[in-house]
């Protein structure tokens, strides 16, 4: 890419071309404070918040050339007025001036103007702690308000599509909502009315202002205008420790980071990544953790509660008794399915799948409702896109050729396997969740759930996505890479040893060599060779920063 | 390193013990007839200086409206974690609904509790302050562990002049229906 050399309050700096002034200060970490520019949305140069002072070389009207000073150095024509730093391209030669007097009281009274009619709720408001109002009152503000009139009223706590209450008071103009809308969504659904110190930002009125991406205009709200309704008054920002996570919903791989308070969840926002989701993600989502269903919260032998290492106990008995079968989830992680393989190979056991389908939105939420399907193929577990069901299992166990089937987290009883299947079969179902596979089955495993566990999942794009564990594991649930290690290393078959996840993943960064990197997987991921799958027919369509004719084509 | 007092040996007129002992009762006897500085606590209860800093209770304002938003910043800034508010919405056809927020739970713990009125400073509200209260004493440690009512209840109504909730214009004519 191009570069430039500009000089930013007198120093010289080289940066990239084609951008603006606000991004190029933030890339060498000189701060501009804005309200209304996004980078993931066009500028619309409403707030002011973004004044610098802009010069550009000085050139000769006539001849078009650079004109000097008397010492030699180059002359800086300066433009009168301040400009905004969101709607200014660099060019060559450029100087900027973020930290004069003039710019401090540029910021102190587009501020003052900005919290003139601006209601005093921060101690009520959701928005207070991560507020851009806040925070810049803060540092660029006068801290005083001569402003002795009434300040103007406007609606509060509306509601809007169910899902985010509308604060009009607490909007400052910025069109960030409006432009999310348009540009992301592809449907207005926020507008302001009335003019001047009335302009008011709302919706329209009955209409359908529905759309499973609205959330988003929640998170880009730099104030409290826009606030979630599922959120509203759970808990303060500041009380909140973030995760970074991978968003189970589907094989987009949308990244999210997870707020929790001692162990609870409180909300969950997208990340940015610009090779997968950009700044957003589904409203479904957002609140996917929640309609988990029950956990399975105890181990089990046949329905009685029991002991985890004695359930474990009896799973290696069982399982060196005779021909099991595996029937794998796509929520694993490759940790656990590179075990599975390991543990697959040594006994000598098929290894089942079954794909879940829904509906393809052609943006972040695609057709296969699994994360980590893509990982079952790279490790090995499979070859060819699973069917929708267990047929070929239960046949397997009708004619006695399997004893005992080895179960992660799917609902035997939907996928086509009866009553009869679990008296002819022992089902060894070991999951986070409770379901009919649990009822029947001679022993349950409880393990940790998605958010209680860290790891490796790839998306539909084949990038290789980490991420970390949200809340703690509780104390009667197995972490599922030390129980399939366990069951490896007893029953035989383990050519490695796996103490932990980081030694665990050096060796598969070792044996599969698609996987190379995963030891050390950057934050936006990586996108791993997909060439050896491009004959299987994978059902997601061409969607956001996806397009399934390249995946395979690009070999990495 | 440790270091060595030297015991210093006592003279001969200390060491007659008596002259000591008498010395003594002087004392006592000319205190005896001065007078009392003591207070007989519990019977009597001292005079409390203004600003005072006994426990932390949630009091009303002057029309009986409790003043708590719950906005969390006690729980926050409170140095031995001994505030756990829960916060809550207020009813949207009650006569506050226009404040939206308020505790659905306010706990004080009182044994953690250091009384050092950093609540106080940092409420934005004026909603908990450090009253007189100083005696806590209870059979468990559950007792110890104030709630939302007992608090208002030690709080009690504190006049106050500043009506930041109080409405001065009248917005009912904005509809507040949901779209
Ligand atoms: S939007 Fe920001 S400044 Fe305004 S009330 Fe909310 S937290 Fe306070
Ligand atoms: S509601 Fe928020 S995002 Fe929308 S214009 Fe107002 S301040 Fe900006
Ligand atoms: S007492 Fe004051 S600081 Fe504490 S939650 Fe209530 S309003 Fe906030
Ligand atoms: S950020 Fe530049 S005008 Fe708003």
């Amino acid at each position: 890419m191009d570069r430039v050399k500009i000089n930013v309050n007198g120093a010289d700096f080289e940066v990239d071309a084609g951008q603006n002034v606000l991004s190029a200060c933030r890339s060498i970490g000189v701060e501009i404070p804005f309200f209304c520019y996004h980078e993931r949305l066009k500028v619309a140069g409403s707030c002011r918040m973004c004044l610098v002072s802009v010069g550009t070389p000085a050139r000769d009207r006539k001849t078009g050339e650079v004109v000097k000073n008397e010492d030699g150095s180059v002359k800086i024509a300066w433009l009168p007025k301040p400009s905004i730093a969101c709607g200014t391209n660099v060019s060559e030669g450029m100087h900027v001036v973020t930290d004069s007097d003039a710019i401090r009281q540029c910021r102190g009274s587009i501020l003052e103007f900005l919290l003139l009619n601006h209601p005093l709720d921060c101690p009520i408001c959701d928005k207070a702690g991560e507020c851009k109002l806040q925070e810049y009152a803060n540092a660029y503000g006068n801290g005083v308000s001569r402003y002795c009139e009434s300040k103007n009223v406007k609606p509060k706590r509306r509601e809007v599509a169910g899902k985010i209450i509308l604060d009009s008071e607490r909007c400052i103009l910025c069109s960030r909502c409006v432009r999310f809308c348009e540009e992301v969504i592809g449907r207005p659904i926020f507008g302001f009315t009335k003019r001047g110190s009335k302009t008011e930002i709302s919706v329209y009125p009955g209409g359908d202002n529905d759309s499973n991406y609205l959330l988003n205009a929640v998170d880009i709200c730099p104030v409290g205008a826009l606030t979630e309704k599922a959120f509203r008054f759970q808990m303060r920002a500041w009380f909140l420790r973030t995760a970074r996570s991978i968003s189970p919903e589907s094989s987009a791989g949308v990244n999210t980071t997870v707020w929790t308070r001692e162990g609870r969840i409180y909300r969950v926002t997208p990340r940015d990544n610009e090779f997968v989701n950009d700044s957003w993600m589904s409203d479904s989502g957002r609140y996917f953790h929640i309609g988990r269903g029950a956990r399975l919260s105890g181990a089990r032998l046949d329905s009685s509660a029991c002991d985890l290492p004695y359930a474990i106990d009896r799973c290696v008995e069982i399982l060196r008794l005779s021909n099991f079968a595996i029937v794998a989830s796509a929520f694993q992680t490759v940790e656990e399915m590179f075990l599975l393989k390991a543990l697959a190979k040594a006994a000598g056991a098929p290894v089942y799948m079954v794909s879940h389908l829904g509906e393809d939105d052609g943006f972040l939420v695609s057709a296969d409702k699994t994360p980590n399907l893509r990982g079952a193929f790279v490790t090995g577990l499979i070859s060819e896109y699973p069917p929708d069901n267990l047929s070929a299992l239960a046949e397997k166990i009708d004619s006695g050729e399997i004893k005992t089937v080895l179960c992660f987290d799917e609902d035997l009883k939907s996928l086509g396997l009866g009553s009869a299947h679990f008296k002819k079969a022992n089902v060894i179902f070991c999951s986070s969740v409770e379901n009919s596979s649990a009822v029947g089955a001679k022993v349950c495993v409880p393990l940790e759930g998605e958010m209680e566990k860290g790891g490796i999942w790839i998306n539909r794009q084949f990038r290789m996505q980490r991420f970390e564990a949200v809340v703690e594991r509780p104390k009667w649930a197995a972490s599922a890479v030390e129980f399939l290690s366990q069951l490896l290393c007893r029953i035989g078959g383990a050519d490695f040893e796996t103490p932990d996840v980081g030694l665990l993943r050096s060796v598969i960064a070792e044996r599969v060599p698609q996987l190379k990197g995963c030891a050390d997987i950057p934050d936006c991921g990586t996108l791993i060779d997909a060439s050896a799958f491009a004959g299987v027919k994978f059902p997601e369509k061409a969607a956001f920063k996806f397009d399934p004719a390249s995946v395979g084509a690009n070999g990495g | 390193m440790a270091i060595v007092v030297e015991r210093k040996r006592l003279n001969f007129f200390e060491r007659l013990y008596l002259p000591q002992i008498v010395s003594g009762l002087i004392i006592t006897l000319k205190n005896l007839f001065r007078p009392k500085v003591t207070l007989s606590y519990p019977d009597q209860r001292p005079t409390l200086p203004d600003g005072y800093r006994g426990g932390p209770t949630l009091v009303k304002d002057s029309q009986g409206r409790q003043k708590c938003v719950s906005c969390q910043l006690c729980e926050f800034v409170c140095p031995s974690k001994a505030i756990r508010v829960t916060p809550g919405s207020i009813d949207p056809d009650g006569e506050y609904f226009y404040i939206e927020k308020a505790p659905k739970e306010f706990q004080i713990n009182m044994l953690r509790c250091i009384f050092c009125g950093m609540c106080e400073e940092v409420c934005p509200e004026k909603a908990i302050v450090l009253q007189d209260e100083f005696t806590f004493a209870a059979q468990s440690r559950e007792e110890m562990i104030f709630d939302k009512q007992r608090l208002y209840e030690a709080g009690g109504t504190l006049p106050d002049k500043i009506m930041k909730w109080k409405r001065v214009k009248d917005n009912a004519d904005l509809e507040r229906d949901s779209h």
